[in-house]
């Protein structure tokens, strides 16, 4: 039996925030049911591919799962426990964002075995949350993490975006404070990143809004690793902290380049040596899934070359690194002598470590990593 | 040929201003008489490059012969003859139109007459041609055909009140514009018993036939077996073959007076072959050639280096079967400690070098690095020697230098009244002196200006055309050579000095140019991991720097959901772009870096 991580997308929001390019919709809560009976029969459909794996972890994102009523991810849940090996199932996260949580949700959640919950707090300035498009505020964050501790959620992420327009570096300082007095298990102090087609993209573009500066971004990336290494977490992944076993294991499923299978809207799989993801509109998936048919809308083809380029990019993104001998194990080959020319060049210039068994990127290329990984592509 | 005599012949071609609809037009006509069914009619047939396509702008002249059936039931042969539309070209346009009888002129219902328009009609009138309004687009909302008929009427001073009303794009009302050219373009005139004269209008390179050359005949006859003579070359070949273009070659018997067809010849290579040259038979030649002949000389100069990665040997193959179709594009090995090994080469003007570097890149699928474009300087050194120096890097140093000389054009610019100033200031920025300027209508003017050919050839065309919102239309010839005050702008980068973006300048502008280049490359230069000084020098004293800030930052959002392929393809996309820099010591340049030191910033 291989391990396998499962991701579902729960396509659905109140609002839609102005820097997210993720496939979500709000205004569509009429569609929820429909959409639940059609990722039930995906979820069917993928029954005989993966009966030779069993489910390691289980990650609900969104959009916002926890928008939807709680009954529908009772259902969902139960489905994938019906149709999947789930024995050794050993973490079960869904996202959710500050309130829209009630204690029916959490009573369901905990019912179908949800153990980790990553909340969608971004920043605890509610100015800067207005003007992000979020509709909740820091107190709204507060109730819901005290709702989550009552009903024993015990491994709680919290997101964090710096780099926003207008935030500084005392907004980023207070709010990893304060997330790390409250002893949340897991934060992701993610960097700003304009995507296309956003309106914060569009809006940057036209002079509307301004970014921090990038030395004063950097600032505040720096500036988050120390307090929170300091406050007792681990910094593990690029974006990533954590207390002492509370690692996302669903998401090294990534970063590790593991099987890992996702249903639902725009959903991304990745396994034997194929990516596949699904379409992202709701007419094509549903009449793929009427049809019995895979609603899969692309896919690509790993081969062996490129398969070794992205195991280097994503591992990289552990401060750990590339452990030498799993490369070897995992590819029968060593990769010193594969990108010997790479790996000098950018350890002469600093961006990497490399010592007999890790090759990571130093604090230096953790802020440029984007070179070395260009270099990398076949 | 065919059975049908001359006087039914009509040959015309069709002026416009861009987007005025003229290959629409075109494919109508090819369309209604028959020869191409409209399904399998690529769009716009004449225009067949990609890449004038995409620009919207004929590079290379083509014909096509079309059959017609007139309303007095006469067989008609109408030969259109297509025009490029760009000032580099200019020459060749009046040699398509020297091989007419008639122009139809195209005017946009709703925009009415437009510099270029103007700048053609009159190209067309110097050639006697019968020119037969058009008004086109009147479908569009906007249309207004009987204001823009009496606009025709008062600027240009050519009857328009029975002008054609169509709109090429719906098809509608094209047999008016067929019955319009038999009734009004007249026949050919020309005698088929005197020795032979027959005009090249267009030539290019076939790999199986050789040279095919586009020709229209004025005197005598052409047919396989002769031995004809290019007048300005005085070379001779035997015909192998003679034919007319309808969608294909079709060879015929033989081309008379009055017809426009093409000749092969086992001529191997364009420039025996030139646009303008007179064809006449060897053994009973005519005494005269046709007028207007002029041998095609570049003006303007840069360097062509293969990018990183890329061959030099296949840069040259490149260059060569370029050159082997166009007459005009010469060059030569030339080496740059910058780049390496690569070509000075020659070109019409700067559309026309934007065009061989284009089509290096499209069609042959190179990366090239093209360095600033240059003119002949002419050198005298205290030691009495004379140079022409093309290439800045060449220049001798300063101390050694009793005075330079640089070429000089006499600039027609023909602008509404409106942008008098504008382009007065222009020309002003550009050292420009004014000659005089006359009245061509009440609100419509030509300017006539001396500039220095080095000023026009940075950007000038596209600063006249945003000052002016379109409307002005230059045209220029060259008038010798002047002494004048210049030095040599160098720039180094990172401490390096790069000898590609060396550039040539008068004295009085170089403060301003070393300051707009350096501007200019910290722009286009990205971020490395350390700061890059960017200095403009002359001699040893800098005159202008800049920096590139040192990289901070360069990471991918959170990979979310798995979606691996995104990232990649961001980080392919990063890749791609590298691809196209040359490193320069221990920077990377990208390519736009080099074509940034050609423009200006007075538009």
């Amino acid at each position: 039996m291989k391990d396998l991580g499962l991701y579902i997308h729960i396509p659905f929001c109140r609002s839609k925030c102005y820097y997210c390019d993720f496939v979500s919709f709000s205004g569509k809560e009429t569609k929820i049911d429909e959409y639940t009976s059609f990722l039930l029969k995906e979820i069917e459909l993928y029954k005989d591919i993966l009966d030779e794996y069993r489910l390691k972890t289980i990650f609900i994102g969104g959009g916002t799962p926890s928008y939807i009523e709680g009954k529908y991810i009772g259902r969902i849940l139960d489905k994938i426990y019906k149709s999947y090996d789930a024995g050794g199932l050993e973490e079960v996260t869904i996202e959710v964002n500050p309130g829209t949580l009630d204690e029916e949700k959490l009573k369901i959640y905990r019912e179908y075995g949800i153990n980790r919950v990553s909340i969608g707090v971004q920043t605890l300035n509610d100015n800067l949350l207005k003007a992000i498009g979020r509709t909740h505020t820091s107190l709204d964050f507060y109730n819901s993490l005290e709702l989550l501790r009552k009903f024993g959620i015990n491994n709680i992420n919290a997101d964090l975006i710096f780099g926003l327009p207008d935030q500084t570096l005392e907004d980023c300082e207070e709010a990893l404070e304060k997330l790390a007095h409250l002893e949340i298990e897991h934060i992701s102090y993610y960097s700003l990143i304009l995507e296309e087609r956003t309106l914060m993209d569009k809006w940057y573009n036209e002079g509307k809004i301004e970014l921090p500066h990038e030395d004063e971004e950097r600032k505040m990336y720096h500036k988050g690793i120390e307090i929170l290494t300091s406050r007792g977490y681990s910094h593990y992944e690029i974006s990533n902290f954590s207390k002492k076993g509370f690692e996302c294991k669903h998401n090294l499923f990534y970063w590790k380049l593991k099987p890992y299978i996702g249903l639902g809207l725009a959903a991304h799989s990745n396994i034997h040596k194929k990516r596949f993801w699904n379409y992202n509109n709701f007419e094509d998936y549903y009449n793929s899934l009427k049809r019995d048919s895979f609603p899969i809308d692309g896919n690509e083809d790993i081969d062996h070359k490129m398969e070794m380029a992205e195991y280097l990019i994503m591992g990289l993104r552990l401060i750990e690194g590339i452990n030498k001998k799993d490369f070897n194990e995992r590819f029968n080959v060593d990769v010193d002598s594969i990108y010997k020319d790479v790996l000098n060049k950018y350890r002469e210039q600093g961006l990497l470590y490399i010592d007999d068994q890790w090759i990571r990127f130093t604090k230096k290329g953790l802020d440029l990593s984007n070179i070395v990984y260009v270099d990398l592509l076949p | 040929m065919s059975n049908i005599k001359s006087s039914n012949i009509r040959n015309f071609s069709i002026i416009a201003h861009i987007d005025h609809g003229k290959s629409t037009l075109a494919d109508r006509l090819i369309e209604k008489t028959g020869l191409l069914a409209s399904r399998q009619m690529q769009e716009q047939v004449l225009d067949s490059m990609d890449l004038e396509r995409e620009r919207g702008i004929t590079i290379k002249l083509k014909n096509v012969r079309l059959n017609y059936k007139a309303k007095d039931g006469e067989e008609y042969i109408l030969n259109l003859i297509d025009t490029p539309g760009h000032v580099d070209f200019n020459y060749e346009v009046s040699r398509s139109l020297a091989a007419c009888e008639g122009a139809l002129l195209i005017v946009d219902a709703s925009q009415g007459i437009e510099a270029q328009t103007l700048a053609n009609v009159y190209l067309a009138l110097e050639q006697d041609l019968e020119i037969i309004p058009i008004i086109n687009k009147i479908d569009l909302p906007s249309a207004r055909p009987e204001e823009v008929k009496r606009e025709i009427e008062d600027i240009i001073g050519i009857e328009a009140e029975d002008a054609p009303l169509i709109s090429a794009k719906e098809g509608l009302n094209i047999d008016d514009v067929l019955e319009a050219i038999v009734k009004k373009v007249p026949a050919p005139k020309g005698d088929k018993n005197a020795p032979l004269k027959a005009l090249i209008f267009d030539s290019y390179y076939d790999s199986y036939k050789g040279v095919v050359a586009y020709i229209r005949v004025f005197d005598g006859v052409l047919k396989p077996g002769m031995q004809i003579r290019m007048m300005a070359t005085n070379k001779h070949y035997e015909v192998t073959e003679v034919g007319v273009t309808t969608s294909k070659q079709e060879p015929v018997d033989k081309l008379e007076a009055g017809d426009v067809g093409y000749v092969i010849a086992n001529i191997k290579n364009v420039k025996d072959a030139q646009v303008g040259d007179t064809i006449t038979d060897h053994n009973n030649p005519t005494a005269i050639p046709l007028p207007g002949y002029k041998e095609v000389v570049p003006m303007v100069y840069c360097g062509i280096y293969p990018a990183e990665g890329e061959d030099f040997n296949t840069v040259r193959d490149a260059l060569e079967k370029l050159q082997v179709n166009d007459a005009s594009l010469i060059f030569e090995p030339e080496t740059s400690a910058a780049l390496g090994f690569g070509f000075r080469c020659g070109f019409l003007g700067l559309l026309h070098m934007e065009i061989i570097q284009e089509r290096l890149e499209r069609e042959f699928d190179l990366n090239i690095v093209t360095t600033a474009p240059s003119v002949i300087y002419k050198v005298k050194t205290k030691s009495g020697e004379e140079l022409s120096i093309q290439n800045p890097t060449n220049l001798p140093k300063e101390t050694e230098i009793e005075y330079m000389e640089e070429p000089i054009v006499t600039a027609t610019i023909m602008t509404p009244t409106d942008y008098v100033g504008a382009v007065m200031e222009l020309c002003q920025n550009r050292r420009g002196v004014f000659i005089n300027m006359e009245y061509l209508e009440e609100t419509r003017v030509n300017l006539h200006y001396e500039l220095p050919l080095n000023e026009v050839i940075y950007d000038f065309f596209d600063a006249l055309k945003s000052k002016t919102r379109g409307y002005a239309s230059l045209d220029y010839e060259l008038k010798g050579y002047q002494q004048s005050d210049l030095v040599k702008l160098d720039i180094l980068i990172n401490g390096e000095l790069v000898d590609a973006f060396s550039i040539i300048v008068h004295r009085e502008k170089a403060y301003e140019r070393g300051r707009s280049i350096a501007e200019r490359l910290k722009e286009e230069i990205p971020r490395h991991q350390f700061a890059i000084p960017i200095q403009a020098v002359i001699g040893s004293k800098v005159i202008a720097r800049e920096t590139v800030r040192a990289l901070r930052k360069d990471v991918l959002a959170k990979c979310y959901g798995g979606d691996i392929t995104r990232k990649k393809k961001l980080l392919e996309r990063q890749k791609e772009g590298k691809k196209r820099m040359r490193q320069i010591g221990s920077v990377e340049v990208p390519q736009e870096a080099f074509l940034a030191v050609l423009k200006y910033d007075d538009k």
